[in-house]
């Protein structure tokens, strides 16, 4: 009988902090790219829970919170499940136009949290980060030192930096770097 | 005892706090404040540098980063060293070392001096006109000796162990300058409601109130003022104050860098601490309040050590409570000098003299003068200067005839220039203003505005209401607008207007003496004259040919001088003559400051595959393809990379092996028009391929050479499966949105990159079908239900996988594709069943060499960008019936359809042993006289271990029309003799792969 | 680093998220396999490189992903506009009257 084979998540082990500002690896989710036209948009979210945010730089939550759908571009959400549910199936019941790719080991994420987490983002992204500029909810595909990522604003002392799994040591390093400078 | 100069109850620095350094070797103590300048000065050390070209013996010119001669190496340990730092930057720590620089072997016997004596062969243009013959003597005897003898400081030899910080900052205002009027500035934005950055390249607030000590604030001393104006401004929320910190460069879009040192003043800065910090601040507005900077008088052997800007012989007595001199001379063509003469009188300095070159000095400065017993020469000028290693004494001619005076210092002021490089940086174009002579800012061409002495305002209260106006306009620019009633009473302050620009009485065009204008780049007021004889009649050609200004100073106190000088050699005015553009940065910056994060592991991502781990402990060595760490081989013990490579290669063939392929990047494409849209990207069709089928397909780009390749599995009616290279993952996807959003906006499909959702497993080998078998779930892996180039879906160790019977080795084969993070685990399961059969792990090198074996194409090794799929022997790949692909019409153009085209064949060498060069050249006749006709190049080459010889492919003109014939790869100690082939050298037939 | 303002996310973005992609307003002849030897120059080879307002191409590529195009003044570096593909190209004349970049 073979073993059914476990996750290994890359940043397993993967934890920094210092007093005003933590880094830790997020739990396995769920997560879905979701391409579609305007009028898939609507029954997309019926089918998801979930309202694929029509405005630049938003997300929405459901109802218990679990599950976040990010605007990314004009016809493109990334829904991330943090129960890990299954996210096609859903999608597959929508009849109207859309496409829906899994996407659930492609990226993973770190949590950067507290006083010091803007300031440590802001030593690798260019956008403005200030609660006036990327508010609570915001979210946005942006540059991180030399790699994409997607953030999130979960709180205003809290953000989820989504990327690509290849590039954990390098995000987490530099997060990790980024934070031994104590002014925030 | 800090020094014998240091004189009790002067300046602001604690007696008590004492510091030891090193200077050239010998022990000094400073106090905790002061900058290394200061506290040499306090010993009495005037000597500090050794100039560029002469060698002359400098002393400090100023007190700020105007500096051009006390520079300095300046280290903690043997790794923490930087060279050039200057000294009137530099605070002292404990323990810090410091050198002159630029001398040999000492600072005050230094051989190269000879050069001062040899001074007339030294004049400007002299390298351009003395070099130039013999030619040959150039590369050979003359760059090495003066690139051997110029130069600066020596840059250290070993990793710098310190990091550096970087931030991106926002802000409503940023005010550059904590003097009175960056504070008052700040203070009003701050106040109107605006986020607020203050930085200033000082330790402290101040600027100019650090020497002005006449200022009064609202009825306090005006330094003291600065003092709790600056801790009100960091005590707010909105503000943030960085001291020590330069804006060196504005970019466009307000865009403004700034670069804090952090630790270079600390004795034992926490290791966290970066010792520098990259602030990228993009303001909606720019308040400039740099103030001005002091020029020095240009009259003969100005350069003595103890001849110094008036304002900073103030500063080092106000200050760091410094005497720069027991018998102080004064030198003015302004009245701001004579505050610092009578400073120095009241705090017991001997003043013998302040030569004016003005008729009449301003108000009331004469009887002042009278009044401190210091003797003021008008209508007089210093002709000269005695002293080498410190003046001693000055020469005066006036109206009594020519005098010397004896002095141990002597400070000059030729009038102030309006620092004006930021506003210069931000695209602002200067504007002469012939009432004061002298450049101010123009229109503002970004959000920036200038205040205070940088825009030529001269009266202290005028300055603070011109900046509480500026400051407020800002905020409220920044829709910040709460309501501020600031109104700052100021009084006192020296008069920075007057002066005069260019060389002074005695040092005109008839005279011969050394008269310097740039100090750092030792340009005298001759060498500028000279330039324009020699018909250089422009600024940026006077510039060029004297280096004056190019020094890393950038001619802060020496540029507007040379102007003048040119301008009256020219016979034109200084604004017709024009001044050159400042660019950044205001002052040197560390390239530790500018790649701040990106060095070391965060220099470049390197990129890791789910297998890292596993193959680390295989034992693999790796190699770097793009940014990933890829698997190169595999080496047990004993073996060598040939060994591993060969072993492996047999393994392969002859049992199986287990490669990691998950770098190949991966597109999902998704929806109606999913066959559609490859149709017109890919040179195949797609239309009739079925749901669990594959195909290799080739991508072009409208020219008609091969962009990428790799096979594209169908999953559904509406979904395909696609693969690219491993390197051409980003811009493969980046060229079909462009197609799709652009070209085909119609088509209903989407791209979707899921190179990283899969973990790739490849499985190739005889023996691949018993490996996976036990492992696998609801598939049928019977050649019949799964033949080569099919796709299933099903489950392998429990986990989802997308499972490909496709083939890169020529053996039969799958590639497991499972969500990465299943990866090790399956890859562990897999591995449990391999190692038991004899299979082995393999890694990019065998992979390389299985594929050339069966003659498959590496895009981007084996192709160019100018190699068309017939030239590559893939013209079947091309669709005939189709209307359009990308492509399609660049394939048709002459030169592509031409014969003699290079194409790819293989070369069979005609010893089997030799193994060609990648990129050898290849000819018909090895005896033609060179430079002989290249037929086309060796594309790869390996040693095939399992057709025991040689393999190699290479793009040959009309190659496939040589099978057969023998041609020629000469290499420096031999010619290779080679046989034309086809480019399958193993399996001819391809049998193997069905198996 | 210059502010580029995206058509598609409604707001001024760092140029570190964007990517140049070459001159804006050649279209791809719909019957691209017909086209003469000529054609097929202008098409692919032959591109105006301007000195002042230029119609350039470029990718929002780590933001929304997608493609728009701009006038740029190319002395100045300046971007007078920006706009979805698709959009024809603006009225210069009013831009450089306003040249506020959006």
């Amino acid at each position: 009988m073979v073993e059914t084979a476990a996750m290994i998540l890359p940043h397993e082990g993967n934890a920094a902090g210092t007093g005003v500002v933590t880094i830790t690896p997020a739990a396995f989710a769920s997560r879905l790219s979701i391409r579609a036209r305007a009028e898939a948009v609507a029954p997309l979210s019926r089918a998801l829970g979930v309202k694929l945010p029509d405005a630049p730089k938003t997300s929405a939550k459901s109802r218990n919170g679990k599950r976040t759908a990010l605007w990314l571009g004009p016809d493109e959400w990334l829904v991330i499940d943090e129960a890990g549910a299954d996210l096609m199936a859903p999608c597959a019941k929508v009849k109207q136009l859309h496409a829906a790719v899994d996407i659930s080991h492609r990226n993973v994420a770190l949590i950067v949290s507290g006083k010091g987490a803007e300031a440590a983002l802001k030593a690798g992204c260019p956008q403005n980060l200030s609660l006036e500029a990327f508010p609570v909810g915001a979210c946005s595909r942006t540059m991180l030192g030399k790699v994409e990522v997607v953030l999130v604003r979960d709180d205003a002392e809290t953000f989820r930096v989504e990327h690509w799994r290849s590039f954990s040591d390098y995000v987490f390093g530099f997060l990790a770097e980024a934070i031994r400078d104590p002014v925030i | 005892m800090s020094g014998a100069n240091r004189i009790a109850g002067a300046g602001r620095l604690t007696p008590a706090r004492k510091v030891r350094f090193m200077f050239d070797g010998e022990i000094y103590t400073g106090l905790e404040g002061d900058t290394l300048a200061s506290a040499l000065l306090a010993n009495g050390v005037h000597l500090m540098g050794r100039s560029f070209k002469y060698h002359r013996p400098r002393g400090v010119l100023g007190a700020g980063s105007e500096e051009p001669n006390a520079l300095m190496d300046i280290s903690r340990d043997s790794a923490r060293r930087q060279p050039n730092v200057r000294a009137t930057v530099q605070e002292v720590f404990e323990g810090m070392r410091a050198g002159s620089q630029n001398r040999w072997p000492s600072l005050a016997f230094d051989v190269g001096a000879v050069n001062d004596m040899l001074s007339p062969m030294f004049a400007a243009g002299f390298y351009y006109k003395t070099f130039m013959w013999p030619k040959v003597a150039w590369q050979k005897l003359y760059e090495p000796f003066i690139r051997g003898a110029a130069g600066l400081g020596v840059a250290p030899d070993e990793p710098d162990p310190d990091h550096y910080s970087s931030r991106y900052e926002h802000v409503d205002v940023l005010v550059v300058g904590a003097g009175v009027a960056g504070l008052s500035a700040a203070l009003a934005a701050a106040m109107s409601g605006a986020s607020v950055i203050l930085c200033d390249e000082q330790a402290g607030a101040g600027g100019a109130l650090r020497y002005d000590t006449d200022v009064t604030i609202d009825g306090d001393n005006g330094y003291d003022w600065a003092q709790n104006t600056a801790a009100k401004l960091t005590a707010m929320d909105n503000v943030r104050v960085l001291t020590r910190t330069t804006a060196f460069g504005y970019y466009a879009q307000n865009f403004v860098a700034l670069c804090e040192r952090v630790t270079d003043h600390l004795s034992d800065p926490h290791p966290d601490l970066p010792r520098e910090r990259l602030w990228q601040v993009r303001a909606q507005k720019v308040v400039l309040a740099t103030g001005a900077i002091e020029r020095h008088m240009v009259f003969a052997d100005n350069d003595r050590p103890g001849i110094m800007l008036a304002s900073a012989a103030r500063a080092y007595l106000n200050h760091y409570g410094v005497a720069v001199g027991s018998k102080v001379g004064v030198y003015t063509a302004n009245d701001s000098a004579y505050a610092a003469a009578f400073d120095l009188a009241r705090a017991g300095v001997s003043v013998p003299a302040i030569v004016d070159t003005r008729d009449a000095p301003g108000e009331g400065l004469l009887s002042t003068a009278a009044d401190l017993g210091i003797d003021v020469m008008t209508a007089s000028a210093v002709v000269g200067a005695k002293g080498r290693r410190r003046i001693s004494s000055m020469t005066v001619e006036g109206g009594r005839g020519k005098t010397q005076i004896p002095v141990d210092a002597l400070i000059t002021s030729a009038g102030w220039t309006p620092a004006v490089h930021l506003y210069s940086q931000s695209r602002g174009k200067v504007v002469w203003d012939p009432e004061t002579e002298r450049f101010l800012p123009g229109d503002n061409v970004q959000a920036s505005v200038s205040v205070g002495g940088c825009n030529g305002v001269t009266g202290l209260q005028e300055t603070v209401d011109e900046a509480i106006a500026a400051g407020r306009s800002a905020a409220l620019g920044a829709g910040k607008s709460k309501r501020l009633s600031l109104r700052i009473e100021a009084a006192g302050a020296i008069d920075w207007s007057g002066g005069m620009s260019g060389s002074a009485r005695g040092a005109g065009a008839d005279s011969t003496a050394k008269t310097f204008v740039d100090f750092q780049n030792d340009v005298t007021a001759k060498d500028i004259r000279l330039a324009v004889r020699e018909g250089m009649h422009s600024i940026e050609h006077v510039k060029r040919f004297t280096t004056n200004g190019m020094a890393s100073d950038q001619g802060k106190t020496s540029n507007i001088h040379g102007l003048a000088i040119a301008a009256e050699s020219l016979g034109r005015q200084m604004p017709e003559v024009g001044l050159t553009t400042f660019r950044p940065p205001y002052t040197p910056v560390t390239y530790g400051a500018i790649v701040n994060h990106s060095r070391g592991k965060l220099f470049d991502p390197a990129r890791k595959t789910f297998s890292h781990a596993w193959s680390t402990k295989q034992g693999a060595v790796f190699e770097d393809v793009g940014n990933w760490k890829r698997a190169w081989y595999f080496p047990r013990a004993g073996e060598d990379m040939h060994a591993a490579v060969s072993r492996e290669c047999k393994t392969v063939r002859e049992t199986a092996g287990v490669f990691d392929a998950s770098t190949l990047g991966k597109i999902e494409v998704v929806g109606p028009d999913a066959a559609k849209f490859l149709d017109l990207i890919y040179t195949n069709g797609w239309q009739k391929l079925a749901p669990g089928r594959c195909k290799y397909g080739i991508m072009l780009r409208e020219d008609g050479f091969i962009y990428d390749d790799g096979v594209v599995a169908r999953m559904a009616e509406d979904r395909f499966h696609v693969t690219t290279t491993t390197g051409g993952a980003p811009r493969v996807l980046n060229h079909m949105e462009d197609y799709l959003q652009t070209e085909f906006p119609d088509l209903d499909v989407w791209l979707t990159s899921t190179t990283e959702q899969w973990a790739v497993i490849a499985v190739q080998g005889p023996k691949a079908r018993d490996i996976i078998a036990p492992l696998v779930e609801g598939i049928d892996l019977s050649n019949d239900a799964m033949p080569h180039m099919s796709v299933r879906e099903g489950k392998i160790c429990g986990a989802p996988t997308r499972l490909f019977r496709v083939s890169f080795t020529g053996e039969p084969g799958y590639e497991i594709n499972v969500p990465a993070h299943y990866g090790q685990a399956v890859l562990e399961a897999v591995w449990k069943q391999a190692e038991p059969l004899g299979a082995c792990a393999y890694g990019t090198e065998t992979m390389h060499v299985l594929r050339a074996e069966k003659g498959f194409i590496i895009v981007g090794q084996d192709t160019d960008g100018t190699v068309t799929p017939h030239d590559a022997g893939l013209g079947w790949a091309i669709a005939k019936s189709k209307p359009d692909f990308v492509g399609i019409r660049g394939l048709k153009r002459p030169d592509l359809v031409a014969g003699g085209r290079k194409q790819l064949v293989g070369l069979k060498t005609k010893n089997p042993e030799t193994v060609l060069e990648e990129g050898a050249q290849i000819v018909a006749d090895p005896n033609q006289p060179t430079p002989m006709t290249m037929l086309g190049h060796v594309t790869s080459s390996y040693w095939s271990p399992n057709c025991g010889r040689s393999i190699a492919m290479a793009l040959v003109a009309g190659g496939q029309d040589r099978m057969g014939d023998t041609l020629y790869v000469p290499m420096p100690d031999r010619t290779i003799e080679v046989e034309v082939t086809g480019m399958v050298f193993f399996d001819e037939k391809g049998e193997r792969v069905n198996g | 680093m210059l502010l580029i303002y995206c058509p598609y996310c409604q707001e001024e973005r760092p140029e570190l998220e964007f990517a140049h992609a070459g001159e804006a307003h050649i279209a791809r002849p719909t019957n691209m396999a017909d086209i003469s030897d000529e054609e097929f120059e202008t098409f692919f080879f032959i591109r105006s490189n301007p000195k002042g307002l230029a119609y350039e191409r470029w990718r929002h590529v780590h933001g929304c992903g997608c493609f728009f195009n701009a006038v740029r003044d190319t002395v100045s570096d300046k971007f007078l506009a920006t706009y979805k593909t698709g959009e024809p190209k603006p009225d210069i004349d009013s831009l450089t009257k306003k040249g506020d970049g959006k």
